[in-house]
């Protein structure tokens, strides 16, 4: 049986995954240059909030009704903590040197996951997701798509063709490429740029959000740690698609994604290799491409080579 | 602004560092004020916080069950005792600054833990040194008790401090592979493992076993613990044909691969050890787990006459987390400990003796009693002599028993 489609099937989902928070990532560091690694805490905290909402839509909702709540729902409590995270936390240290605001977001990250932990119910171990229930779609004899796959599938395009023309065609938009072209000028311009940055912090939460409920549909559980891990290699996306582009986050998170899935199946066919595939060498694959790549263009697939002001 | 702000942090954290280092002064400080009784502490190590804090809480309660009920009862005339339970999160290097701040604190007679075995190897060292009595609910690698070419049959106890109520993955490994092939009929099997301690050797003690009644592994993988997208492992067990699969590790991963391999369309159970053997294996990946399996050690504890007290007792303990997979375990290793006290006050005249942790080492390998799990006793290396074992198997959303029995090689 040929498992290559299906292989590249379950890399292009998990890749997906990976890009879609990668964007709160690149996003604000687009801006801010701050690498805000309570990211990973942002798509746990939007899992947390759909499925707070699930549970308050009254019994048997389809979940064709409940996922579009759940979406909302998870967006707002991620929106809510990843401006307040940028009021409170973040723009205090804006004109720190830079590593304070990095340590800030250590901390911030552990803080956001022991809350969890100790104060949504039940949060102490795995908590059980909506499932998509029913049998996966069949494409030909060896392709079968999950129905949670197929929503990411669908989702992921069209969340970055929204980012797409966002960005580039309405005034907000504008306002955020100038601010990330030279914040001072921008804001000699008129462009309020304490609020593009919220906005960068709120659309990077949103975009979380909607990852935390593929996530959670796909998994069936999700867990106040589950940021973490998810973090770093969306983290690691966005530094192999430009740190900063867009479409690289989406792009890098496809690449690393499919060099995962490919090497748990076949570095282990290659002769000679048997003991360094499976996925037990999965991560050291994914860093090994990224080390590759970063060599050959330090500014990552999509990047812009730009003046480093560190 | 700045500097306000980092002046209150710098203020938070000082004072959260003060607080804490009250309370443990504290700590040591309540054990001399005790007047007319001697308190002798146990220590407990289990990873009280995060993915397998469902165990670790079970470990936790049940020991201080039992440390209650002596207390109650008065099992050891003159004995006060009280338990200390630090978290290890699962992480070998707390479980080592556990058992030297364990070490630390002179009431502390023997202690309980940990979960892990890979967390027990950190730790065995320091309390061996200390000569301090140490006793694992849930240990299930053989190298701990029986040294590092155990497989070579060369049998040899490394630490004269370590005991454990739990079976070894030798007894453990060789029962659910003789399931696998003699009970449930299944051939083809595809072997994963977590890398860790407990699971890498459980599964190759599985795979050994399971070629040697005759059957194949079709196929190996190894999954990395707390990631949770296994669905290229997931393909490869469907590619390589197999009929089941044994998974060597615990249950965050175990059900989100059993559930990731039905996904696929490959109606296939997986079996895994006591790792996998908790509500949380079913609960935490949707209702596709129905037809897995998992060993344990012991009989079932509601099944046991000897366990309905416990059971009846830690119901009106009122305990917040269920007393889980190891309960049992963990109050019969508290219990020993307990023996082992009383042995060594009993031919002391009633008090403790100066080099009371070690006669409490001695005494217990001589401790017998009738536990929560059976007879409670161990061999010349530690290990418990109670070799009975379950087959559970998740049926309608829950663990059903399936088949018990007594190891035989």
């Amino acid at each position: 049986m040929n498992e290559l489609p299906q292989q590249l099937a379950n890399g292009l989902a998990l890749g997906a995954l990976y890009g879609l928070i990668a964007i709160g990532y690149t996003m604000v560091y687009g801006i801010v240059q701050l690498i805000n690694f309570a990211h990973g805490e942002i798509f746990m905290i939007g899992g947390f909030g759909a499925l707070t909402t699930y549970t308050w839509l009254p019994g048997g909702t389809s979940l064709l009704v409940a996922i579009p709540l759940m979406i909302i729902g998870g967006a707002i409590a991620a929106v809510a903590v990843a401006t307040a995270a940028e009021r409170f936390a973040y723009r205090p240290l804006r004109g720190a040197p830079r590593l304070a605001p990095l340590i800030t977001a250590i901390g911030l990250s552990i803080t956001l996951q022991q809350l969890i932990w100790a104060f949504y119910p039940d949060a102490k171990k795995a908590v059980s997701f909506p499932e998509f229930k029913g049998e996966s779609f069949q494409l030909t004899d060896n392709l079968y798509i999950q129905r949670a796959d197929a929503f990411i599938f669908v989702l992921a395009p069209l969340c970055m063709l929204a980012l797409g023309v966002f960005v580039s065609k309405s005034r907000s938009g504008r306002a955020m490429q100038a601010t990330s072209q030279d914040r001072d000028t921008a804001k000699l311009m008129g462009i309020n740029t304490d609020r593009i940055i919220v906005m960068a912090f709120a659309i990077g939460a949103a975009f979380a959000a909607v990852a935390a409920v593929a996530y959670g549909l796909d998994k069936g559980q999700i867990n106040f740690e589950m940021g973490f891990l998810l973090g770093l290699k969306a983290f690691t996306a966005a530094v192999l698609g430009g740190i900063g582009n867009i479409y690289g986050a989406m792009v890098g998170g496809v690449v690393l994604g499919l060099a995962e899935a490919m090497s748990i199946a076949y570095i282990e066919e290659i002769p000679g290799m048997q003991q360094l595939g499976g996925g037990a060498w999965a991560n050291v694959w994914a860093f090994v491409l990224l080390i590759v790549v970063l060599l050959v263009r330090p500014q990552g697939l999509l990047g812009e080579r730009v003046a480093d002001r560190a | 602004m700045r500097h306000r702000s980092l002046l209150i942090l710098t203020t938070v954290i000082t004072t959260g560092a003060l607080t804490l280092t009250a309370c443990g002064s504290r700590d040591e400080g309540k054990s001399t004020g005790g007047s007319d009784k001697i308190t002798v502490v146990i220590g407990v190590d289990a990873p009280l916080t995060g993915s397998l804090s469902a165990l670790g809480q079970g470990i936790k309660n049940s020991v201080d069950l039992a440390a209650k009920t002596a207390n109650k009862t008065n099992e050891v005339p003159g004995v006060e005792f009280k338990i200390e339970a630090l978290d290890d999160q699962a992480v070998p290097a707390s479980g080592q600054a556990n058992a030297t701040k364990l070490v630390g604190n002179k009431d502390v007679l023997g202690v309980v833990g940990p979960l892990n075995s890979g967390v027990a190897q950190s730790m065995q060292g320091v309390f061996n040194s200390a000569n301090l009595l140490q006793v694992s609910p849930a240990n299930t690698n053989p190298s701990l008790s029986q040294g590092d070419n155990w497989a070579k049959g060369d049998l040899k106890r490394p630490f004269a401090s370590y005991f454990r109520t739990a079976a070894t993955d030798v007894v453990q490994g060789k029962f659910a592979a003789q399931y696998y092939y003699n009970d449930a009929k299944k051939r083809k099997v595809f072997v994963v493992d977590d890398k860790q301690t407990y699971g890498a050797g459980l599964a190759a003690i599985f795979s050994e076993e399971f070629k040697r009644l005759g059957g194949t592994v079709v196929g190996t993988d190894h999954v990395t613990v707390k990631e949770t997208d296994f669905s290229s492992t997931a393909d490869k067990v469907k590619a390589a044909g197999a009929d089941s699969v044994y998974f060597g590790g615990q249950y965050p991963e175990g059900g989100l691969l059993s559930d990731q391999i039905k996904k696929t369309g490959a109606k296939i159970p997986t079996m895994g050890g006591d790792g996998i053997y908790d509500p949380n294996f079913i609960s935490a990946s949707g209702e596709s787990n129905d037809g897995d399996f998992a060993t344990s050690i012991g009989y079932p504890v509601e099944k046991l006459d000897t366990a309905k007290k416990f059971i009846a007792d830690y119901a009106a303990g009122g305990y917040k987390d269920p007393y889980a997979a190891y309960g049992g375990y963990s109050y019969d290793a508290g219990w020993t400990i307990i023996q082992a006290v009383k042995a060594v006050v009993a031919a002391n005249d009633g008090k403790l003796p100066d080099d009371a942790r070690k006669q409490v080492v001695e005494a217990t390998s001589k401790v017998s009693f009738d536990g929560v799990t059976g007879k409670v006793s161990f061999d010349e290396y530690g290990d418990t002599t109670n070799k009975q074992l379950t087959v559970y198997k998740v049926e309608g959303g829950t663990w059903k028993d399936v088949k018990s029995a007594t190891f035989e090689d």
